[in-house]
């Protein structure tokens, strides 16, 4: 039987890698029997979720806006990037 | 040539901000990346015209961002990079010789409401700060910038092995500091 830290483990890399056949059987049948290790996944696939959700929102959130004084300077930079060429 | 940047910025400037601020969380890096951005979208002018302006642009900042995140890994020795550590014992805080937990996780609930996510995010901030620069750079790259493995192991140098152990160690202490810092579900 698996330990927890080594299912632990492979859920984290399941993030990363596909899991072999025989993992992924190892890994099912010791997640029906542990409340703890099921829990670590739903927290890690919350963890990623979250991350989404954040920059999702911050992106469709129309209070921040790109400084005027970064704007000016940007088209500054264009205008002289162009005449000294 | 450069009106078209006026319009651009005016119309796009704002999303492309917010899109390079939520993954450098820098400001000022993030108004660098929208001005990469304008240069080589001046320069290069590649727009195809099958999808949106927006679109385009976009992904002209995608790549300006993983750029700007490469070299603040690059301006790194290293040999600081790669965790030597970062093998099974450095698990020994949260598992005992036999391999369980010490402390079982603990649920906790995704937040709903936006002042809620707003709380959630400065806890997962400052948790993240907390973690070593090697783990933070590398679980910045994979979970935040979504770069693919492959990707990162050729820019760190580092095999795939080296790579799931420091994301294991990464997430596993993230999990952890939320479950201490943020309001149970």
């Amino acid at each position: 039987m698996m330990t927890c830290k080594q299912a632990s483990k492979l859920i984290s890399q399941s993030l990363d890698r596909p899991l072999s056949w025989s993992e992924l059987m190892q890994l099912k049948l010791h997640l029906m029997i542990c409340d703890a290790c099921s829990r670590f996944k739903k927290q890690l696939n919350l963890l990623r979720v979250a991350l989404q959700n954040i920059r999702t929102n911050m992106e469709n959130n129309s209070a921040i806006t790109l400084p005027l004084a970064a704007k000016a300077r940007i088209i500054d930079q264009i205008e002289s990037d162009q005449q000294s060429q | 040539m450069h009106s078209n940047v006026n319009d651009w910025l005016n119309e796009h400037g704002d999303y492309l901000y917010r899109f390079a601020l939520a993954r450098l969380k820098d400001t000022h890096q993030a108004e660098d990346a929208v001005q990469e951005t304008m240069l080589a979208a001046i320069k290069h002018n590649s727009f195809a015209g099958d999808s949106s302006v927006r679109t385009w642009l976009t992904g002209i900042l995608k790549h300006k961002v993983v750029d700007m995140q490469r070299k603040l890994i690059r301006e790194q020795p290293i040999s600081d990079l790669i965790d030597l550590d970062a093998g099974e014992e450095s698990m020994d805080d949260f598992f005992d010789k036999t391999g369980h937990w010490l402390d079982k996780p603990q649920s906790f609930d995704m937040p709903d409401h936006a002042l809620e996510q707003s709380q959630f995010l400065s806890v997962l901030d400052a948790c993240m700060q907390k973690l070593p620069k090697k783990l933070k750079a590398i679980f910045m790259l994979r979970d935040v910038h979504e770069m693919e493995n492959e990707n990162i192991c050729k820019e760190l140098d580092i095999t795939p092995t080296n790579a799931w152990v420091m994301l294991y160690r990464a997430r596993m202490v993230l999990r952890k500091c939320l479950e201490m810092n943020w309001v149970k579900g």
